[in-house]
């Protein structure tokens, strides 16, 4: 990498950001926003031309997973909770998959990483100056994209897709509206602000996904091509 | 960081600290039992006891999962549980809250742990300190051999084998309560911890605590208000089935 890797703050116990030398990019984007599709796109793209991946993603942790879906279900955690147990989730993914990857030096794709964690819980009225330092734990990625999508568009794709649309995608805990259709519109505006308030100190690139997959995909492969060129 | 009622709430939060082994928990009890005999509203939360997040934790305990990181931020997510669910709505409604171990527990085995003590603290930000912290300060050979007595096995995280002190439980559990100890002690002053006397018998150190609790805090303000006095119509029928139950006895 041509910068040292850092931590965004306090970093973990006894890891050292220097023997992070792997690459880390991050992909964020609300549901529908071809997240997915496109990380698998790279995965494709970089293991085809022989470099070993790793993909992590949220609420996928050993530790508190299938305990944070239960809760979930219920509806019954506050904000503070609900955020540190999604702090939770994340330290553990981040210290037996992403930390032992970099170290090895593995390409990590993160579907999601801290940002779409942060923006939900500011959307709850947590503060930023809690959230960064609880997030102080994460290293700093090489590249991150953020692909957005008019929340107009994100309700026709997510209703193309599965002809519903997601409990907690549409902000329905926070009772904007009891119309989900409404609610999801209103959250998913209310996540792009929280988005462009955090880009504001994380300055992470923003991808407009409103373009076909193909066109999204030819300006991801672009920009890490580049970037793993200067290693 | 304030204190509840510099917060403004109408309850109040006492709260003890010390190792495991001080007698912390049997002080707390006692001064639940009097409080309930005075008729003040009053609730006990423990450590370590949201029932949310309780099977998340007993898994990373027993299969060794957690690193000092997670450690942290499990036992913040149990107390946010419970701080937002139980201790907030409870101290809005005016009631005298009593934890055995509140946020120092965290700052001082975290930060043993290797945690940095900035991190830690801003992640319990969001709670206000207690009105009363009442450390309960025995010879570390006391709490070690009251342990140590009453329950020969020691577990894991407990004995603190995660940090690779000794291969030795015991030895492991002495450095590691000594180092959790030192940071206790360090935190003495910034959060006015009224320090007691835990080699004390018991019943001299609950005399210490009552006078306490009742110096520091208006108690008659948190009483329950006596049951109203029932209406005269019911009082009748009242009469009525007792006097039924009497002509049972005699039938």
């Amino acid at each position: 990498m041509n910068k040292p890797r850092r931590f965004y703050g306090h970093g973990i116990p006894r890891v050292n950001s220097e023997d992070l030398r792997g690459t880390l990019i991050v992909v964020e984007g609300a549901d529908g926003s071809g997240r997915s599709t496109q990380i698998a796109e790279l995965v494709k793209w970089l293991e085809t031309s022989g470099r070993a991946t790793v993909q992590v993603g949220l609420k996928r942790s050993t530790l508190v997973s299938e305990e944070l879906e239960r809760a979930q279900e219920g509806n019954v955690l506050s904000r503070t909770t609900l955020a540190l147990f999604y702090a939770t989730d994340f330290a553990d993914q981040l210290e037996n998959l992403i930390l032992p990857a970099l170290k090895s030096g593995f390409i990590v794709l993160a579907d999601r990483y801290i940002y779409t964690l942060m923006a939900r819980d500011m959307v709850r009225g947590m503060n930023e100056v809690w959230l960064k330092n609880l997030y102080g734990i994460a290293p700093e990625p090489d590249a991150v994209f953020y692909l957005t999508v008019e929340p107009q568009e994100l309700v026709q794709r997510n209703l193309a897709k599965t002809a519903t649309l997601d409990y907690w995608e549409s902000g329905m805990d926070l009772g904007f509206s009891r119309d989900m259709f409404d609610s999801f519109l209103k959250y998913q505006t209310a996540m792009g602000e929280a988005f462009r308030e955090l880009q504001k100190s994380y300055h992470f690139e923003i991808i407009d996904a409103n373009r076909s997959i193909a066109s999204v995909t030819k300006e991801l492969h672009k920009k890490i091509g580049a970037l793993l060129e200067q290693d | 960081m304030k204190t509840f009622a510099e917060s403004h709430f109408p309850g109040r939060l006492i709260a003890v600290e010390g190792l495991d082994g001080s007698g912390k928990s049997t002080q707390i009890y006692l001064l639940k039992r009097w409080l309930e005999a005075e008729g003040i509203k009053v609730y006990f939360s423990e450590w370590n006891s949201s029932e949310l997040v309780k099977s998340a934790t007993s898994k990373g305990k027993k299969r060794e999962l957690l690193t000092p990181t997670t450690f942290s931020l499990i036992h913040a997510t149990d107390f946010a549980d419970r701080y937002e669910r139980h201790l907030v709505p409870l101290l809005r409604a005016g009631y005298i809250v009593l934890c055995d171990r509140y946020i120092f527990t965290a700052f001082a085995r975290d930060v043993t742990r290797g945690c940095p003590p900035d991190w830690v603290r801003g992640n319990y930000s969001f709670a206000c300190i207690p009105d009363l912290t009442m450390f309960f300060k025995a010879d570390l050979d006391v709490s070690l051999n009251r342990i140590l007595e009453g329950r020969p096995k020691l577990k894991f995280f407990e004995a603190g084998m995660d940090l690779r002190l000794s291969n030795d439980p015991y030895e492991s559990f002495k450095i590691f309560q000594g180092r959790i100890l030192d940071q206790y002690l360090a935190m003495t002053k910034e959060f006015s911890f009224v320090i007691i006397d835990a080699n004390q018998a018991v019943e001299k150190q609950q005399v210490i605590v009552r006078k306490l609790v009742s110096d520091r805090i208006d108690l008659k303000k948190f009483k329950r208000r006596s049951p109203l006095p029932l209406p005269p119509s019911i009082r009748v029928v009242r009469e009525e089935i007792e006097i039924e139950k009497e002509e049972d006895k005699v039938a």
